[in-house]
């Protein structure tokens, strides 16, 4: 029981910190490009003029 | 990288959306995106993998054609995207992930609890995860339930009843008989199955949000094509500009090239070619002269032109064709979803089943607890999960598949209409024909020619350069240095190579042979003392029209064109294609077809592009465009297609068929788990974890079973 007391908690603490997490990228626009994020990480950005 | 001087140059930066199919990987991504930070109207560029558009901020400097020219010149076909999603639709749709998002993280961790009251806990155990099951699940309900709790409101307000009606009174029932059950200390509570109930519905309504209908309104767009005014000639010879609702008939308007015309009229004095794609969807300009009726809303290309206004504002053909298509949104409107059409029988037959068990078990002495109990179960257990998601998922799975072929669909009833089509109806030019002019053979022009021909040739707007330009660039030539850059109005251009003039224009003007009957098909270059160059042009047939019509026949489709061109060409299509032909027909002729066939009991799909097929587009029972489209067309079509090709339409005809072939499964599969399921409701056998169980079962198997059209665009 005591066991309970502590694991209950932090379940719904975890799973409520996903939630949190979830909400946070919905409203950053995480999900707009789900393919082209993928694909952005092969892009070499090491431009020899240096950065813009 | 230069695009941030283009930040000093003060002005207005506008934003715009292109369709580009031919991204597929990093490497693209980069070169569209640096290409365009490198020109120096662009501000940003940022590309979209996920729906291949690229969204453009840049100065005012630079319009849409100046853009799509841009991303054409770094080596990818790009159309301009006008269906902008509605803030309101994808406010909705973000609204409906959060409420979705809640109501998974009740499910999983009210699951988790039940999941130890079936395995065995019990008594105050029991009772304590009883009331956290409450605590979490209560606020998610009251949360993620809204939109279903709304809706439901207003229909009964109303005096009317939805779908939405018995899943919230199974919801709030569910969840005020499992509280009074916590409360009593009894042995299930239906927490778990409520919030389940609720992620799967909010996912089948986020699902539908995806694909509803984006706003099509094609007569706005019509009407932002109409010049703002024009510059009137007074009778002393002075001129003075008037915005379009003060020209009346008898005015005498000045039309200088490159400008769109304001009002309907008779040339009165000068020589030009005017661009009528606006109105009748052919790419290819026309000559005018003194005597010839022009149309506002066309641009005048090669010369000044004095016109006498015979119609203005709203009695000019472009707000005849408005009007037509204001009236033709009918039909569309008129058409009932799938769903909605099941959900008409749905609700009341399980608004009477649960009460008929209630009365049941009342009559047959049960007690009004274990009635309830019983009449919350069947409530539960008839709500329509499967059924919620049947449609949405299998058009979201179809739609994507769609894309991935080029297709963008704008209306999920649009799969429904189309995969009930029987004729298809087609315009000519830009929908069996590429609706530009190409090369027609071998361009005559030697190596040190065509450099020079392809600077000339980019330094006009004229659709021939433009085509000329294209080919050129296809070829790899790379453009020479050209200086003296002129235009010579109704001519052509010219320039300075070296010690040589160079001059890309009408073969007259070069003194070239004279090409034919064609005459407007037909530019000539010249370069010094060389010989006059003839270059002809055609607008091709898409090269795989008679294969695609092919496949629409096998389909059992009746294809019939309807053009608004002379009946020569139309014949010479028609021949080639073995089709019927219509020529010769008016927008309003269209319309009439259109009418007729739909009488005659038929389901007709238009597919057009031009601004004279708008009112066709929208009165048709469903419609597709070519992304090369007018932006009337574009707006008024339900599907648009992208490429060079016809073979989109057959496939998304076979797609969406096969789509509804799916939504039926699905829809036999849930009410077959109802019919097995409902008794065992009645009987008084179904625990929560039964519910659960059958549930996710049925959700699952009509998710899978949608899943096998990932590859239904073939």
């Amino acid at each position: 029981m005591n066991g309970l007391a502590l694991l209950i908690p932090i379940a719904l603490l975890l799973g409520m910190a996903g939630l949190v997490a979830f909400f946070w990228c919905l409203r950053s626009g995480q999900f707009e490009d789900l393919d082209g994020a993928a694909m952005r990480i092969l892009i070499d950005e090491d431009k020899p003029d240096g950065p813009a | 990288m230069n695009a941030p001087t283009a930040l000093d140059a003060a002005g207005t930066v506008l934003t715009t959306s292109f369709n580009v199919p031919g991204l597929h990987c990093a490497n693209c991504i980069a070169t569209l995106e640096n290409g365009l930070a490198a020109h120096p109207d662009v501000v940003a560029a940022r590309v979209n993998f996920t729906t291949r558009r690229v969204r453009i901020s840049h100065l005012e400097t630079i319009d849409t054609a100046g853009l799509r020219d841009a991303i054409g010149r770094i080596g990818f076909p790009a159309e301009p995207f006008l269906g902008e999603a509605e803030p309101a639709a994808a406010d909705e749709s973000r609204m409906l992930v959060k409420a979705m998002a809640v109501a998974g993280f009740a499910a999983m961790n009210v699951m988790l609890l039940s999941v130890s009251v079936w395995s065995g806990a019990s008594d105050a155990t029991r009772q304590m995860f009883h009331w956290l099951s409450a605590l979490i699940a209560l606020p998610a309900v009251a949360y993620a339930g809204r939109p279903f709790f709304k809706s439901a409101w207003s229909a009964l307000r109303r005096g009317r009843t939805n779908m939405d009606v018995p899943i919230s009174i199974g919801v709030v029932l569910a969840c005020a008989i499992s509280l009074y059950e916590t409360a009593i200390d009894g042995p299930h509570a239906y927490f778990d199955g409520a919030v389940m109930l609720l992620f799967f519905l909010l996912a089948g309504r986020f699902l539908d949000s995806v694909m509803r209908a984006r706003a099509q309104d094609g007569v706005e767009a019509l009407l932002r094509q109409t010049a703002a005014g024009a510059l009137v000639i007074a009778r002393d010879g002075s001129t003075q500009w008037r915005a379009a609702d003060e020209l009346a008939r008898g005015m005498r308007m000045l039309v200088a090239a490159g400008e769109r015309l304001a009002a309907d009229g008779v040339v009165e004095q000068g020589a030009s070619s005017i661009d009528r794609a606006l109105i009748t969807g052919e790419s290819l300009p026309e000559a005018v002269t003194t005597g010839k009726a022009v149309l506002a809303g066309t641009i005048n290309l090669d010369a000044p032109l004095t016109v006498r206004v015979t119609a203005a504002g709203e009695n000019t053909v472009i707000a005849d064709i408005a009007r037509m298509m204001e009236a033709a949104g009918g039909t569309k409107s008129r058409y009932v979803r799938v769903a909605d059409r099941a959900a008409r029988f749905y609700a009341p037959a399980v608004h009477t089943l649960a009460l008929l068990s209630f009365i049941g078990w009342m009559i047959a002495g049960a007690g009004a607890h274990q009635s309830i109990l019983i009449a919350v179960a069947v409530l539960i257990i008839t709500c329509p999960c499967a059924l919620g998601l049947a449609v949405p998922v299998a058009q979201v799975v179809a739609a994507g598949a769609m894309m991935r072929a080029g297709i963008l669909i704008k209306d999920g009833s649009a799969l429904e209409r189309l995969a009930e089509a029987d004729s298809a109806l087609f315009d000519k030019t830009g929908t069996l024909t590429l609706g530009r002019p190409v090369p027609n053979g071998p361009l005559p022009l030697d190596a040190v020619e065509k450099p020079v021909a392809l600077a000339l040739a980019r330094s006009s707007r004229h659709p021939l350069s433009r085509a000329l330009a294209g080919a050129l660039e296809a070829q790899g030539v790379t453009a020479a240095d050209l200086t003296d850059l002129t235009e010579r109005p109704g001519a052509g251009v010219e320039g300075r190579h070296g010690a040589l003039t160079a001059r890309l224009g009408r073969p007259d003007w070069l003194g070239a042979p004279a090409a034919g009957d064609d005459a407007l098909l037909a530019t000539a270059f010249r370069l010094g003392d060389g010989p006059a160059r003839l270059l002809r042009f055609t607008d091709a047939l898409r090269a795989d029209a008679p294969a695609a019509i092919a496949r629409l026949r096998d389909q059992g489709m009746e294809p019939l064109m309807l053009s608004g061109d002379r009946a020569s060409a139309v014949d010479a299509v028609a021949g080639q294609l073995g089709i019927t032909g219509c020529a010769a027909l008016s927008p309003a002729g269209k319309f009439a077809m259109i009418a007729r066939l739909q009488q005659g009991g038929r389901r007709v799909l238009m597919v057009g592009d031009g601004l004279n097929d708008g009112p066709a587009l929208k009165a048709a029972d469903v419609s597709i465009a070519p992304a090369s489209a007018s932006d009337v067309g574009q707006t008024a079509a339900d599907l648009v297609f992208l490429g060079d090709g016809l073979m989109p339409v057959p496939v998304a005809i076979a797609a969406a068929r096969r789509t509804m072939r799916v939504v039926r499964q699905n829809f036999a599969i849930a009410i077959g788990y109802n019919v097995l399921a409902v008794p065992l409701a009645i009987a008084g056998y179904v625990t929560p974890l039964v519910a659960a169980l059958a549930m996710s079962g049925s959700s699952l198997i009509v998710v899978a079973n949608a899943l096998r059209l990932r590859s239904a665009a073939r």
